[in-house]
C-alpha cells in the first residue's frame, strides 16, 4: 500500500517525508532513481571494471610484498626477457615491447570502431573490430611463446627459477596469465559484438544503436590499462 | 550531445593514439638505455600515469562523462594506497624477520645453531 502511496505522491509532485526503517531501505534502493546518465550497459560495466582494478591491484599488491620481502636477488627482467635475433646479442625486453605497441595499436583500432560505431558506419566498426580482435590474438600468441620460452628454456617455474627469487616465477606467472585470460575473453567479446553489428542484430534489437561497440571498447581499453601498469612493475622495476 | 552519446572528432584518437606510442617508446628506452635509480622509477611511474591517464581520460571517454561517475569509478581505487602502504610495512617487517631468523645474524641471535 505505502508504495502505491509513494507513487502516486511522486506522480502529484509532492515531497512527503520518505519512510524510515527497513522499509525505507527497500523504498529507496527500489525508488527507480537514476544516479549515472548513460545507458545501464554502461554504467555497468565501469562498476565490473572497477572491481577487476581491485583484483588486479591485489595481484601487484602481492607481488610488491613477496619482491620486497625475500632476501634473495630478484631475477634481472630485462636480462630474463631478452631475446635474440638469427644468433645476434640479446636484445633486452623486446618481446614485451612488441608486445606492448600491439596492444596500443589494438587500443587504437577499438577507439576508432567506438567512433566508426556512433556514425552507424557498420563496415568500418566491424573491420575495426575485428582488426582489434586479430591484435589481441596476436597478443596471446606473443604471450604463449613468451611462457613457453620461460618454461622450457629458462626452467622458471611457479615454485623456482635458476635467476634468483623464487617468488618470481609465482608472481609472474599469476600476474600475466591473469591479464591473458583477460585478454583472450576480450576477444571472444569482441567477436560476438562484431558478428552482432555485422549481421544486423543491433539494427534490429536496438534500433542500429551500437552503444554495445562502445561498451566493450571499455573493456578492451582496460585490459590495455592493466598492461600499462604490468609492464611499469613487472618489467621495467 | 545525447545522454552518454559519445562522439568525438577522430583527429582526437589519432593524436591520442601517437602520444601512447610515444610514451611506450620512452618507457622501453629508459630500460634500454639501463638508466637507474630515482631517475628510472620516476620516469617509468610518470611514462605509466601519463599512457594510464590518457587512456582513461580520452579512449575510454572518463573526459567526457558527468562527475557522479567519474568519482564512483576513479576515488574508490584509492583505498588501494592504504593496502599497498600496509602490506610495504609488513613486506619490511617479513624481511627483517628473514634477516634475523636465516640470515648471517641468526647464528649470533639463535642459540640452536
Amino acid at each position: 500500500m505505502s508504495h502505491e502511496a509513494t507513487h502516486e505522491d511522486v506522480q502529484a509532485g509532492s515531497h512527503a517525508a520518505p519512510e524510515g526503517g527497513l522499509r525505507g531501505v527497500v523504498a529507496d534502493w527500489s525508488a527507480d532513481k537514476q544516479a549515472f546518465h548513460v545507458p545501464w550497459g554502461k554504467a555497468m560495466m565501469w562498476i565490473f571494471l572497477l572491481s577487476d582494478t581491485f583484483i588486479f591491484s591485489c595481484f601487484v599488491i602481492s607481488y610488491m610484498t613477496v619482491r620486497y620481502s625475500t632476501t634473495m636477488p630478484w631475477p634481472n627482467a630485462s636480462e630474463v626477457f631478452a631475446l635474440s635475433f638469427g644468433g645476434g646479442d640479446p636484445i633486452p625486453l623486446i618481446l614485451i615491447a612488441i608486445m606492448t605497441f600491439v596492444l596500443i595499436t589494438s587500443s587504437g583500432t577499438m577507439a576508432l570502431a567506438v567512433n566508426y560505431g556512433y556514425r552507424r558506419d557498420k563496415k568500418k566498426t566491424v573491420m575495426l573490430m575485428a582488426a582489434t580482435a586479430a591484435l589481441g590474438a596476436t597478443f596471446v600468441g606473443m604471450q604463449a611463446f613468451e611462457w613457453t620460452k620461460l618454461i622450457v628454456d629458462e626452467g622458471i617455474r611457479p615454485w623456482g627459477n635458476p635467476f634468483g627469487a623464487p617468488q618470481f616465477g609465482s608472481s609472474f606467472f599469476m600476474i600475466t596469465g591473469f591479464h591473458g585470460a583477460h585478454v583472450t575473453a576480450g576477444v571472444i567479446y569482441l567477436i560476438v559484438v562484431a558478428r552482432r553489428v555485422a549481421n544486423g542484430y543491433y539494427d534490429r534489437t536496438r534500433g542500429g544503436n551500437y552503444e554495445m561497440v562502445e561498451i566493450a571498447g571499455l573493456y578492451w581499453h582496460f585490459v590495455d590499462l592493466v598492461w600499462v601498469f604490468i609492464f611499469a612493475f613487472f618489467y621495467l622495476w | 550531445m545525447a545522454e552518454g552519446h559519445q562522439q568525438h572528432p577522430l583527429g582526437i584518437y589519432l593524436w591520442i593514439w601517437v602520444l601512447l606510442f610515444v610514451l611506450s617508446a620512452f618507457s622501453y628506452a629508459v630500460d634500454y638505455y639501463q638508466l637507474q635509480g630515482m631517475l628510472r622509477w620516476s620516469l617509468v611511474i610518470i611514462f605509466m600515469l601519463l599512457k594510464a591517464g590518457f587512456i582513461i581520460a580520452i579512449f575510454m571517454h572518463m573526459a567526457w562523462e558527468r562527475l557522479a561517475l567519474i568519482y564512483a569509478i576513479l576515488l574508490p581505487p584509492l583505498c588501494i594506497l592504504v593496502l599497498i602502504g600496509l602490506m610495504f610495512l609488513e613486506a619490511d617487517y617479513t624481511f627483517f624477520t628473514r634477516l634475523v631468523a636465516f640470515g648471517p645474524a641468526a647464528e649470533i641471535v639463535s642459540p640452536h645453531h
